[in-house]
Parts: structure tokens; sequence; C-alpha cells
């Protein structure tokens, strides 16, 4: 190469000042997703938990509709026909008075439903009112209020049950009240370690340095950020109080007949254990997909909400 | 120039109580130990020291995030000790703080709108949502970014980036004062320069003043007109940046500056580099007498013995026997 190639001199306006917004070295890391969306899109991967969602989707609207439009009702009997097998008349068959099984399920499906649920629900509230105030204030209060929840926790939940169902008998109302007395305290336990361990982070400061109330802190900022744990331990309690619904009317002293709840059919159905075999094998299946579907759910969110339990 | 501070702070102490367990020995951590400085208007001051020297704490108590155990804070005349209620909120809208981890300091479930747009509705600026969103794209361009990252997530920024959401997000009160805490350490030596040159136009198109804290002298030395060095919850020299920086008097700050690599050989072995022996002694259980007693290269006798008081040394502060007649 020679020295006058090397001196190449190169015209002065071969070059141009870059746009301002192309100097920016900076950019953007990742696309645009919220954290919901990206929830969902982990979600969906799980063969499994999709098809569970399906499962409890398709039986809540059945739960629903399927009272309004049958012709047969839970309670009305038709002696001319009892322990039927399955036709098309009684697709599931019918019990020892007659009454159609397929249409008592489904009433089954909403009692139970709507237990599990609602008790999802009063310990949602509870756990996180009660957690959360106990991690963020700290101190003599968190310490008496958890001492209050260990005393709740400690006592056998059957006495409570008892002690419910005999002050105010065996109907809908005690069943929730007893499973919701104690059934909070592991969330309400692990929300307080959420908060707590929240709070010192520094986007928590930054709230109260911009003058954001405590509430906002709490409400806005811990809790939500805890939002992930508190779902899947809401979600897992459903098939938890649906189990104790039915083992409760199983045993006689949860809903009370004729009312039909899956628990109330399984005792119906024992005596006719060897006769009709096939009576009994409904509201247990109900009873076992349910609580399988609610737990695969669960499993799904709690790997689609933490980022450390995925697997890719 | 005798025009007031806007923060002046007077012997503070902000302890921490460490104690394990319930019957052990009461266990104290000094973070701050009896601290004084002034900020003047327009003025910023930087504060440098080691890591774990209390620089945090002390910014943090400044916040009122922290109650000190004694001395005082005071803002623009005014004793912030037992601000209550609407005139703690008057506070909180004047004194603002950015803070050390862009990556805490975001609440990850919030979006930039969502996070810029909080202090404007806890303390009422604007009446709808539309001016609102109008100011947070005005304090996005401010920053340095573009008016369509308001629906995006503090996980799709780089850390130079989150750094100036919480920049703008801190602006959003118009504050009168922010403390910075270590607001670029965290980022690429490349982006540094960035978010000081930053903060320095804010400074001057606002008329704000910085409590601006880093851990290197070099950092600091550019934005600030005052310098002050913490060792051990005390601050140790004080005094014009250009002195400190070029004319340390401490043998503290002179070991500080001689780890500083220095980009011409020459000079570099010109001036030898004092390393500092040991560890950085325990903020629980210090040492008797001047607080760098154990390491450094000058202690005398008396040094281990009794506590230096601040001096004033041509025009700035200094703690240490060295320099008393
Ligand atoms: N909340 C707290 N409780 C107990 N001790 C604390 C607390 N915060 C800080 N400390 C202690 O106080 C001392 C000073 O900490 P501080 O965070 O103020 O240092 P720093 O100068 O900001 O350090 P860095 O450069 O690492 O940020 C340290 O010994 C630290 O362990
Ligand atoms: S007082 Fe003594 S130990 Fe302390 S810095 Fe001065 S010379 Fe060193
Ligand atoms: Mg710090």
């Amino acid at each position: 190469m020679s020295e006058a190639e090397v001196k190449m001199v190169l015209p002065e306006n071969a070059f141009e000042k870059l746009p301002e917004d192309e100097k920016n070295n900076e950019f953007i890391a990742m696309k645009s997703r919220s954290y919901f969306q990206d929830v969902w899109f982990q979600y969906k991967k799980n063969k499994l938990a999709m098809v569970s969602l399906v499962f409890i989707i398709i039986m809540i609207l059945m739960a629903i509709f399927m009272p309004m439009f049958s012709r047969y009702s839970y309670e009305a009997q038709d002696l001319a026909n009892p322990n039927a097998l399955p036709s098309a008349a009684h697709w599931f068959g019918t019990d020892k008075f007659g009454r159609d099984i397929f249409i008592r399920i489904m009433y089954g499906a909403r009692i139970s439903l709507s237990v599990g649920f609602a008790a999802a629900a009063i310990n949602l509230v509870i756990g996180i009112v009660w957690g959360g105030m106990c991690g963020y204030i700290g101190g003599r209060f968190d310490m008496i209020l958890m001492r209050i929840v260990d005393i709740i926790y400690s006592v056998p939940t059957l006495l409570y049950v008892i002690l419910i169902m005999l002050i105010f008998g065996s109907n809908m109302f005690s069943v929730l009240l007893a499973i919701c007395i104690s059934s909070w305290v592991g969330l309400a336990r692990q929300v307080r370690a959420q908060v707590m361990s929240q709070k010192e982070q520094e986007y928590a400061l930054a709230a109260k340095v911009l003058g954001a109330s405590d509430m906002r802190i709490l409400f806005r900022h811990l809790v939500k950020n805890s939002i992930g744990p508190i779902i899947v331990n809401t979600t897992l309690m459903v098939p938890s109080a649906i189990f104790t619904e039915a083992f409760l009317s199983f045993v006689g002293i949860g809903i009370s007949i004729p009312m039909a709840s899956w628990g109330t059919m399984a005792n119906e159905a024992k005596n006719m254990l060897f006769s009709a075999p096939l009576q009994m094998v409904w509201p247990v299946s109900a009873i076992c997909l349910t609580m399988l579907a609610l737990n695969f759910i669960g499993d799904g969110l709690n790997q689609a909400l933490d980022p450390k339990k995925r697997s890719r | 120039m005798s025009e007031k501070p806007i923060l002046s702070v007077r012997n503070l102490k902000t302890y921490f109580d460490v104690t394990k367990g319930l019957f052990s020995k009461k266990q104290i951590v000094k973070a701050v130990d009896d601290v004084s400085f002034d900020v003047m208007p327009n003025e910023t001051f930087g504060l440098v020291g080691e890591s774990g020297c209390g620089k945090t704490t002390l910014g943090r108590t400044i916040v009122k995030l922290y109650d000190p155990v004694e001395g005082s804070i005071e803002f623009m005349g005014k004793d912030i000790a037992n601000l209550k209620g609407a005139e703690l909120k008057a506070y909180r809208k004047d004194m603002q703080m950015i803070f050390q981890d862009p990556y805490a300091s975001l609440n990850p479930r919030m979006t930039v709108g969502e996070i810029i747009k909080e202090p404007m509705i806890i303390h009422n600026i604007y009446n709808t949502d539309a001016e609102r969103e109008e100011r947070v794209v005005e304090l996005l361009r401010i920053v340095g970014l573009k008016p369509d990252h308001i629906r995006r997530y503090p996980a799709e920024f780089s850390g130079g980036q989150r750094q100036r959401i919480g920049i703008a997000r801190a602006l959003a009160v118009n504050p009168k004062f922010i403390v910075c805490d270590e607001p670029i350490s965290a980022l690429d030596v490349s982006i540094q320069a960035q978010v000081i040159n930053l903060l320095e136009n804010i400074q001057k198109e606002m008329g704000l003043s910085y409590l601006f804290i880093a851990h290197d002298l070099s950092m600091v030395k550019h934005i600030s007109d005052k310098i002050g060095v913490m060792y051990l919850g005390h601050m140790v020299e004080m005094g014009k940046s250009e002195d400190v920086y070029h004319r340390p008097l401490h043998p503290y700050t002179t070991a500080l500056l001689s780890a500083i690599p220095i980009p011409d050989p020459d000079v570099a072995k010109a001036k030898s580099r004092i390393l500092l022996e040991g560890e950085i002694p325990s903020p629980i259980n210090p040492p008797a007498g001047c607080p760098f007693s154990t390491r450094c290269p000058k202690a005398t006798e008396r040094c281990h013995k009794e506590m230096p008081q601040p001096i004033e040394v041509g025009g700035r502060m200094v703690a240490c026997h060295l320099y008393e007649r």
C-alpha cells in the first residue's frame, strides 16, 4: 500500500450529524407486555391447567343455566321410577326417590362452587387486611395480632365447626362461617411476610417521600406487588373449602337434606352402595374432578406468576 | 454573599437499634453521628465516603424517612422535626429524593405514566387526568425519554432510562431540593455523564438545590459547589469543591483522592497511591478517639484517645488533630 493511498483525504461532507433521536445509545430492552398479559401467556403454556380452566368454566355455566332450562327440579320425586339407570330421560339415572341425579349434581355444583368462591373471597379480604396491617405497622401491634392468629390456628377446625353448628344450625351460613373462621390465617401470614420484605424496598420509600398515605403505600404498592402469591393461595383455598363443605354434609352436619349438595348426595348413596353403586360414583366424581381441576389451576397460576418456577 | 442556606443541618445523629433478641446487650449503630452542614439555594452539596459510612442514612433522615435521635434539620428557615398534616405534605412536595438502585426504586407493576402521575394525584396538582398526562409527557421530554414510553413498564428500560424515570417522578411535584442518593453509581460509565448533565441542566432551569451523594470524589467534583467527606458517620472534612479536591487536608480525603486512577502515567507516578489498610471499623463499636485512627497513616498517640473536634482552616472545616495548634 503506498503512502498516497493511506493519506486519502475524506471530503468534508462525507459525514453528517445523526438526528437527535438516533443518538440515544440506550434502547428498549423488552417487548411491551403488562404483568397480567405476561402471566396469561405463561399460563397458556400449561396444558393441564388450561384443560382444568375450561372444565371449571363449563361447570360454572352449567351450574348456572342447566337448572333454569331443565324439566326436573332437585326435590321433585318420581316414586314410580326409583333407582333408574342412566337413560335419555335421566342422564345420570334417578335416586331412591326417583329424583333426577344429573340435575341434583348441577344444584350441588351451585352449592359447592358458591361455598368455594365465597370462602376464598372472604379469606382474601380478611387475610390481606390483617396480614397487610401487621406487616406494615410492625412492632407491638404486629406481635399482638399475630399471637391471635397463632391461637386461632392452634385450635382444631372441627371444634369450631361443631360449636358453630350447635349455635347456628346446619345451613349454608354456618358452613361458610366454619370454613372461613380459621382458613384465612395462612393467607394473613403470607401477606404479612410479603409486605414486611417489600416495605424496605426503595419504591415503597419513594412513595413515602412523595407524600403517599400509609393506606396508599400498603394497598397500591405493597399488596399489589405481592399479588402473585396471594392469587395462588386464594385459588387453592377454593378446592379446600369445597372439600370441607362436602365432608361436613357427608357426615350430616353441613347442608341439610333435601338440599342437594355433593356431600349429602354421597351420604344418601352410601346405603345403596351395593345395589346401586352408580349413585355413589356421580357425586364422588364431581367432587374429585372439581378439586383436581382447581388444584391444577392453582399450580398453573403458581408457575405462571413466579418466574423462578417457569419451565422453559 | 450573605444568602441564607436553604437546608441547614446541625449536630444530626441518627442511630439504629440492632439489638438481637430480647435479653442480649443493647447494640446501637451510630450511622450518622454529629453531622452539621449547610446547603445554599441553587447549589449542590456533594457528599462522599466509603460504603457504609452513613451517606444514605443522612439523606433519608433529611427526607424524613428516618427520625434523628438528636440535632436539627432546618429547611427554608423552618425546623422539620415535628411537621404534621398539611405542613408535612408541603415539605414532602418541596423535598424529593432520587434513589440509589434504579431497579428497586420503581414499582414493577406500574406503568411509567402511572409512576410519574402518582405524585400529582397525591398532591392534587391537576384536576383532570388529561392535564396530568400532558405534564407526564412534558416531564418525559425534559428527562430525555419519549412520549410513547408512557404506557410501558419499568422492566422494559435500561438502568439509565429507569434513573431518568425516577428523576421525572421527583420533578413531578416541582420540588425545591432533591437528595440524590448515588444516582449514577449503578449505571454504566458511558451513561453516568449523561445523567449528571441532565441533573445539572435541570438544576439551572428550575433553580434546584441538590444534596448529591457518591462514594467517589471524582464523581461529585464537577457537579458540586461544596463537598463534604464522611467517615464512619462523621463529617471529617468540608469545603469548596476545588479546595477539597486539589488541596485535601484530612488524611482520609487524601487517601480517597489517591485511589482515583489518573489517565496520565507521569502524573500518576508522581502522586503516590496511599493504600488504606485494614477494614472499616464497625459502626457498632467505633474506635475510641478519632474514628479514622485505626487506618490513618499519620495517627499519633493522641488520636487513639481523643476525638478531634471540627475546626476551621482556611475557610473550610476539618476534624483532625494535625490542624489544631
Ligand atoms: N435500617 C437500618 N437498620 C440498621 N442499621 C442500618 C439501617 N440502615 C443502615 N444501617 C447501618 O448504618 C450504616 C450506614 O449505612 P448507610 O446505608 O447509610 O451507608 P452508605 O454510606 O449509604 O453506604 P453505601 O455506599 O453502601 O450506600 C451501615 O453500617 C448500615 O449497616
Ligand atoms: S486525628 Fe489523627 S487519626 Fe484522625 S485523621 Fe487526624 S491524624 Fe489521622
Ligand atoms: Mg447508600
